[in-house]
């Protein structure tokens, strides 16, 4: 299991969902908190390939034995990627959530979508607020 | 923590995961003292008993136990429990803490004089401790499963049960109230994992236990559920006509054991798309995969039998198996 940390080059979604901006695409994943409270992960329901992701809505699952939870995309884009080697060993979500646990990479449909995103500070003080 | 059956009851201490494997593979112990205790005694109890409970009482000792069911006219499934025979005029009852005032009710209404039926849930604590270590663990010797003897544990007291909802060896730790916290501390000194209900639900579903309430209930009957070698339907007690004509005539439809052969969760109420649903269902952390129990039509219930589960609008592949889905392999 990770150790607690939120990087300062993401940005937040309050429902514990990442996004790491690089030029016109994302990759997008859940944060520690997020996947701490869930526990250990077992399933993980990527999007298919080439699907539209609207911000603020459900693009995909994530699983632990006790609970299933909606993955909130931060960003509205296309599926470019989802990352084959969560759906083989979920857990890879607990080890290492903003590296290997990535979960989605997109093509981002509007830029300026991010500037509602919050950044590592604000995102702490939001689990601070829970 | 999660209120349960009006007690708050943790769902797990370090996670579902490792406190499973602990009681696969070492010792893991569960607070069910939420679980309830009815007495029954005097010179008619065994008789009050053998008419209100499926399993045959001529079949205990005393210091022995066993599985059983309290049914109702329509052989529907009331609770399930365990009757503890200390001699044929007094027993007591360990059942499901979610149906314990029903229970109570149910018998009390059916005493008759020279019976005494009395709630003693709030007298008593109990602590499972399950694992191919447990005994070890508590220092205990061997014993037959399902018999019940006095003891003690590190010095507290209490009445050791070779019982358990785990599928593995161990005991189950009857205390008075007032010991139970120190024999918990005690328990845990020697090693043995804490466990909440999140392991004790991933491990009764992998060994195919059913969940009262989940699997079984008043309008479910033992033979569909896998459960007629607990009905002695030689003896007469409550529901016994309906349940000989069921096993006569054959159920319409089983309890059967399913293992997902896609990557999926099976959760109660599920539809399967065969017919029936999902009554039990998780993921396996010894099988890595998704488990489940849930009704199909009686001619699907036979191993090898693919199943369709309706996993929140997506239907996956699932396949029928024989129970218990988890066996320690020799």
């Amino acid at each position: 299991m990770a150790e607690e940390s939120y990087p300062e080059d993401l940005k937040y979604h309050p429902e514990h969902d990442w996004a790491r901006i690089e030029g016109d695409t994302a990759t997008l994943g859940i944060t520690w908190y997020g996947q701490d409270a869930l526990g250990e992960l077992v399933h993980y329901e990527p999007p298919d390939v080439g699907a539209t992701l609207s911000k603020d809505g459900a693009y995909g699952e994530v699983e632990s034995v006790k609970a299933v939870s909606d993955l909130i995309a931060p960003l509205s884009g296309e599926v470019l990627e989802a990352n084959e080697k969560v759906v083989d060993a979920p857990e890879t979500v607990n080890e290492d959530p903003y590296g290997e646990g990535w979960l989605v990479r997109i093509r981002i449909a509007d830029p300026s979508e991010a500037d509602a995103l919050m950044d590592a500070q604000s995102y702490t003080s939001h689990l601070a607020s829970l | 923590m999660v209120p349960f059956a009006g007690w708050e009851m943790p769902v797990q201490y370090e996670g579902v995961i490792p406190e499973h494997r602990a009681v696969r593979e070492g010792a893991g112990a569960f607070d069910v003292s939420h679980m309830g205790e009815i007495e029954v005694e005097g010179p008619r109890a065994r008789e009050l008993l053998q008419s209100l409970l499926s399993n045959d009482l001529d079949r205990l000792d005393a210091g022995s136990a066993q599985y059983t069911l309290l049914t109702n006219d329509a052989g529907g499934i009331v609770d399930d429990l365990i009757a503890y025979e200390f001699d044929p005029f007094r027993y007591l009852l360990i059942v499901n803490a979610s149906n314990r005032a029903e229970d109570f009710a149910w018998l009390k209404e059916r005493e008759v004089p020279g019976s005494d039926v009395r709630d003693v849930s709030d007298e008593y604590g109990l602590i499972a401790v399950q694992g191919p270590r447990a005994l070890e663990r508590l220092e205990l010797p061997a014993a037959p499963a399902f018999t019940f003897a006095e003891g003690a544990v590190a010095g507290v007291a209490c009445m050791v049960n070779r019982t358990g909802y785990t599928g593995e060896e161990g005991a189950e730790l009857m205390v008075m109230a007032e010991d139970a916290g120190e024999l918990w501390d005690a328990v845990l000194d020697r090693g043995v994992t804490p466990c909440g209900l999140g392991a004790r639900d991933s491990l009764r579903i992998e060994v195919c236990y059913p969940l009262h309430g989940n699997d079984i209930g008043p309008d479910t009957d033992a033979i569909s559920a896998g459960l007629g070698w607990v009905c002695a339907l030689d003896k007469d007690f409550t529901g016994v006509e309906e349940l000989r004509r069921i096993r006569e005539a054959g159920p319409e439809r089983r309890l059967a054991a399913f293992v997902m052969e896609e990557r999926a969760v099976p959760r109660q109420g599920m539809p399967i798309l065969e017919g029936g649903d999902v009554t039990s269902g998780t993921h396996s952390p010894m099988l890595d995969r998704g488990i489940g129990l849930g009704y199909v039509p009686a001619a699907l219930a036979q191993p090898g039998t693919e199943l369709t589960i309706d996993v929140r609008g997506r239907s996956r592949r699932a396949r029928v198996v024989q129970k218990p889905i988890y066996q320690r392999e020799e």
